[in-house]
This record gives C-alpha cells, structure tokens and sequence, in this order.
C-alpha cells in the first residue's frame, strides 16, 4: 500500500494530458509577447509577468522558496559544517542542546551535521535520478507516440509492463542483488522503475500532437523524424515534461530514502536514508531518541512538498481552467485512459 | 469480448515478463544462494556436500535456457526453492506461513480506508466551500505527503513508546499460544490496531480527494439539477444520483489497491516487525535468502497483475461507455 502510494499518491504527477493546448496557446498564455514602438519584443515582459505570476501563485513560490532552500543547505552545507559527520565522540545519545542541535546518536555522532552533509547527497540522488528517467520517459514516450505502428506497439507494451510490476518490491530485488552498493546501483534501479508513467502521459499527449498543422509542415519541408520529434513536438509538451519531471524527483527521493533505510544503499555514505538506517537498526525508538529520525523524515517530508507545490503550479500554467476552479482530478480514471 | 481477450494476452505477457525477470536478475550477477550459506556456515565444507547443496537449491552450471525451462517447470509445480532463512524450510512454506498475516491486515485496513475515505468524499463535495471541506481536506493531504514510514515511526514512538497505548512490535503477544483461541486473537487484535491506523491515516486522503474530485464534476451535471428541481431528497440525489456517477475510479482504483494488499504492507510490516510477507522480505535481503527474496516478488506480482485484471473488468462491467469505444 505505502509503496503504491509512493507512486499514485505522491510520487507520480497527477497530470492528465490537457489535450486543446497548442504551441501557440501555450506561448500566448505563459509569456505574453509585447511589441514596443519599434516593433521590438519586449524582453522584460517576460520577467514582469513571470514575478506577478510568481506572487499570485503563492504555491509556487513557496514550493521554490523550499527547494531553493535545500539546494542552498546542499553546495554550502558541508562547508559550514567543519566537522566529520561520522565523527564519533564520548557525547552518546544526547539529546537536542546547544552544543549538538539535534542530539547525537548511540556513537555520539551530530546528527545535525549528519543531517546537514546528507542534504547534498540525498538532493543530488534524488533530482539526478529524476532526470535521468525523465530523460528515458520522454525518448520513449514521443518516439512511441510520434511514430506509431509496430515501434509504438513494443514500446507501450514496455510501458505498460513497467507500469503494472510492483515497482519497489522489483527495486529492492534489483538492488539486493547488485554486486556492489552504493548510490549509482540505486539511481539505475529508481530510473528502470520510475520511468514509465511519465512516457505513458507523454506518449498520450504526443499522439495528439502528430497530426498537428505544424508538424505535418515540418514533415511537409523535409525535416527529419528526430528533429520533428525532438525540436518540433517536444517543445509544445514542455508543460508536461516538467510536471514530470518534478513527480518522477519525489518519487525518486522517496524511493531512495526508503531503499536505504532497508539498508540497500551505502550504509557508509551519509545521507537521510542512511541516517534512518542507522537509527533504526541501534533501535533508537526503544531508547527513547526521537530526536534522530525527526529532523531527517521532515526534511523529506518538506522536500516533498515544495516539488509537489512547484507542481500544482506547473499544472495551473500549462492548464488555465485550473487557475480559478480546482480541477476535477480522476486518477484512476486517468492511470486506464491508455492501458 | 475481444477486448477481454487483448487484456488477458496483454497480462499473461506481463506475468510472463515479471517471472523472467526474476529469473534473470539474480543470473546475471556473480554468485549464488549455496555460496552465501557456505560463507554462513563458516566452516570448512566438502566439496561433495557443497555438491549437494547445490542441487538442493537448483543450481546448475547447465546452459541458461536449461535453467530456464526448469525454473519454469519448478514454478509450474509450485517448487520456489528453498529458504536459507530459515534453512531447510522451502520457501512456499514461509510465505504460506506469513501470508495470512498480511492479508488480515492490510485487508481491515485497506477497506477501512477506502470505505471512509470514499463516504468522506462524498460529504466534503457535497458541502464544498464549508468549514469541514476547508479543513479537512488540506489536513488529509498533508498527512499523505508525510514519507510513510516516518510517519509510523513517529506514530509508534509516540503512541506506543511514550504513551505505552501499544504494544510495540510484532504480531501477537509471544506469551499466547499461536491459535483460535480468545486470549491469542485479542492480542492479535491488539498488535494490529496501531499499524492498521497508520495505514488508514496515511491512504485515506487518496480515496477522499479522488471522490470529492469526481463528485464535483458530476454534481454540475444537469441531472443532479433536475433531480433536486424533482424535489428529491438531499441524500437520494447525493448518494443515488452524484456518488453513484462518481464512484467508478474509487472502486477500479480499490481493485488496483487489493493488488498491494499482498506486497504493499512492505514498510509496515518493517517499521512494527510484524510478521508478514514485508518482514520476510527485509529477512530475506538482510541473509541474502534470494530463494526467499525471488518467491515473495513473485507472489505480489501476480497479486498485482490479478488485481489489474480485475480492475480491467470492473470497469467494463460497470461502464458501458468503456465497451462501446474499444468495440
């Protein structure tokens, strides 16, 4: 149930393709262009309507103000912090103080530093592994979409499949059985398993596309398919590709603070999860020690929720009936539309 | 009819892709189960015993289609190994075992959750702009955003540890005899309550938001207007004429869930050690028990895959508009 919650409740985006939207709506609607007196674009105008937009979408810009503020704690972090995470000293199990903000854990560790110096490692995990299945999900998705036929038959059949297999279950045997542990053994494993949702969404989207006037022109003048694809489709869907984007990071950063809480990463390496890992296995809830799985759980929980926040803002962008009425979301409904 | 057919070749390809992969994933790295109970055992073992134990696990040194049709014909007679766990149990014991557990479970808290989720839907649409929709519904969503497993082991610290309300962990109080009887149910119950709770809190806004969505686009519909222009009453018109419209992906997105009742107790049953297919599964990884750990993701991929179906012709049944587009 959690594991499938990862996926449909938060991880995955809740974007159902918004199918009337063409380039052109999208470029009025987002950035609206201005010709000053000489006839000129007006390049400032982009940055104008982007702050008001910013400030009449609290959401967002409280979803960035969150993640800003993790990446912050993420490059400068481990500078500020002049001592070794994994420092051990004689200060066991002390609780919160002035002298060890959160506590210490069963070998007198700062779990404040350790919490501090994780940030890069946990963030980096989890945005690069969103990335990289992003990345898969829209080459798969828009080759499949654009090209129908045979290639698109295989491929919905890769996606479907990857859709339907337990993803963490799968996750935790790809990485039990890896030979070694570590953080690239879990950002392969989080890109096999996360990225066919976005490619299905892409691939619905793309297929509406296809038939497009500008796409028949560009077929029309002569450009190849990667370009029609890549250059001339991808564009349009960008709306989609970052609601995407942002979803397949949350589940990737929850996906890997829980495979390292099993105990499936580098149990070496600082990071949330590992912190968890360690607290969990010096059973640290029977000692009475809530201080040293607070701090890291809201850290993920505020993590994701300023990418979720960031979301519902690229929704109202891409989809202007949400800007005034919520939109009436069905999930399910959604998740059979293609299967 | 044909359509059925499409999703049961489609299905049977994906089971057939599932038990392949877990035949390959752990050939395709170096080592292999024998190996790791010989470095178990940590003793010296002869060459003709280490022989035996490999043919007691299943392993060959034959070409991998070979492995491959045995592993097939082994799965077809229900022979998944046997568990280094909890040597020399064969594994369709273990999870026969713990399955139950699981079930029970996940099954109260599951139902629970969409049956409360789902009504609570329905009377946050139908009062939308109130106090309890303002409330409500952002406080559930938050809830849900919490990562699960921290949210249980704050629940568990809190509630169990400093208010001593429940038990700890595990499934039953080990001082009680495993059985029918008062005293082993009751706590039984007991050691459920808390992890079902968890589960129920964390998953209920999913139900809720889902249903309260759908309500609102069918509560704008002109035969919810004309049912109250009848002068119907309040809660026929709510229950009869909106939820009943509403209610399709609930139920297709509950038949989903019924999938994740086998496998996706995983973090539960890890954070309250309870003794499910979850907490086999963490043993499993931690004793690298790949019999074990290969057995357990079978089961809830063909949990999954059964549920999907199921979902499949739910939604056929129960929607005619799904029949005619795809005849």
């Amino acid at each position: 149930m959690q594991l499938n919650k990862l996926k449909t409740e938060v991880g995955v985006p809740q974007v159902t393709p918004q199918l009337p939207f063409s380039r052109a709506s999208v470029a009025t609607r987002s950035v609206p262009l201005h010709h000053n007196t000489r006839g000129e674009l007006q390049r400032e105008s982009r940055w104008r309507t982007g702050g008001s937009w910013l400030a009449a979408n609290p959401k967002v810009a409280i979803g960035l103000g969150i993640v800003g503020f993790f990446l912050l704690v993420a490059i400068l972090g481990p500078l500020i912090i002049q001592q070794d995470p994994t420092a051990l000293s004689s200060a066991v199990l002390q609780p919160p103080s002035s002298a060890h903000w959160l506590g210490t854990t069963q070998t007198g560790q700062d779990v404040f530093a350790q919490v501090v110096v994780g940030t890069r490692t946990s963030l980096l995990l989890g945005l690069g592994t969103g990335l990289m299945a992003t990345i898969v999900s829209v080459i798969v998705g828009l080759i499949a979409g654009y090209c129908g036929g045979l290639i698109d038959d295989v491929l919905s059949l890769f996606i479907n499949i990857f859709l339907v297999v337990p993803a963490i279950p799968l996750a935790i045997i790809m990485a039990a059985y890896f030979p070694f542990r570590g953080p690239l053994p879990i950002a392969i494993i989080v890109t096999i398993t996360g990225w066919a949702w976005g490619a299905r969404v892409l691939r619905a989207q793309t297929l509406s596309l296809r038939r497009r006037e500008f796409v028949e022109a560009a077929r029309a003048s002569g450009e190849t398919t990667l370009r029609i694809i890549f250059a001339e489709i991808l564009p349009n869907e960008i709306a989609v590709v970052a609601a995407g984007l942002v979803g397949t990071m949350i589940y990737a950063i929850l996906a890997q603070v829980g495979l390292e809480f099993l105990g499936l990463g580098d149990v070496t390496t600082v990071s949330w999860g590992t912190i968890f890992y360690w607290a969990q296995n010096n059973e640290a809830l029977l000692l009475g020690a809530w201080w040293w799985f607070l701090a890291p759980g809201l850290c993920v929980a505020l993590l994701g929720a300023g990418l979720a926040f960031i979301n519902f803002g690229i929704d109202e962008l891409a989809n202007p009936r949400l800007r005034k009425e919520r939109r009436a979301k069905k999930p399910s409904q959604a998740k059979k539309a293609v299967a | 009819m044909r359509h059925l057919l499409r999703r049961i070749g489609f299905y049977l390809v994906a089971l057939w892709a599932s038990i392949t992969l877990n035949f390959l994933i752990p050939r395709l790295v170096p080592g292999n189960p024998a190996q790791v109970l010989i470095a178990r055992l940590q003793g010296r073992i002869d060459p003709r015993a280490e022989h035996a134990m490999e043919i007691a696990f299943g392993i060959s040194h034959d070409s991998l289609w070979r492995q491959y049709f045995e592993y097939l014909g082994n799965l077809a007679h229900g022979n998944l190994g046997i568990s280094v766990t909890y040597f020399p149990t064969p594994v369709a014991t273990v999870i026969g075992q713990d399955l139950p557990w699981t079930l029970a479970l996940m099954g109260t808290a599951v139902v629970l959750s969409f049956v409360g989720g789902t009504l609570l839907g329905i009377i946050v649409a139908w009062r939308r702009g109130s106090r309890l929709d303002a409330l409500l519904t952002p406080a559930l969503t938050f809830l849900s955003a919490i990562p699960y497993f921290w949210l249980a082991l704050v629940m568990l610290y809190v509630l169990g540890f400093v208010l001593n309300w429940f038990p700890l962990s595990g499934g039953y109080d080990l001082s009680t005899e495993p059985g029918w009887t008062p005293a082993f149910l009751l706590s039984a119950f007991q050691h459920a309550l808390l992890p079902a709770f968890t589960i129920v809190i964390s998953s209920i806004a999913g139900w809720l938001l889902g249903m309260r969505n759908a309500m609102m686009t069918t509560l704008s519909e002109d035969y919810v207007l004309m049912a109250q222009a009848k002068g119907l009453s309040q809660r026929r018109v709510m229950l009869a004429y909106a939820a009943r419209n509403a209610i399709l992906p609930n139920i297709t997105g509950f038949a989903l869930s019924l999938g994740f009742i086998v496998g996706g107790a995983l973090l539960t049953e890890i954070v309250f050690s309870y003794p499910g297919i979850g907490f086999a599964l963490l043993q499993a990884v931690q004793n690298s028990d790949y019999a074990l750990l290969q057995g357990i993701f079978l089961i809830i991929a063909v949990a999954v895959l059964g549920a999907n179906f199921l979902a499949d012709l739910i939604y056929v049944a129960l929607d005619p508009r799904v029949r005619q587009e795809r005849s």
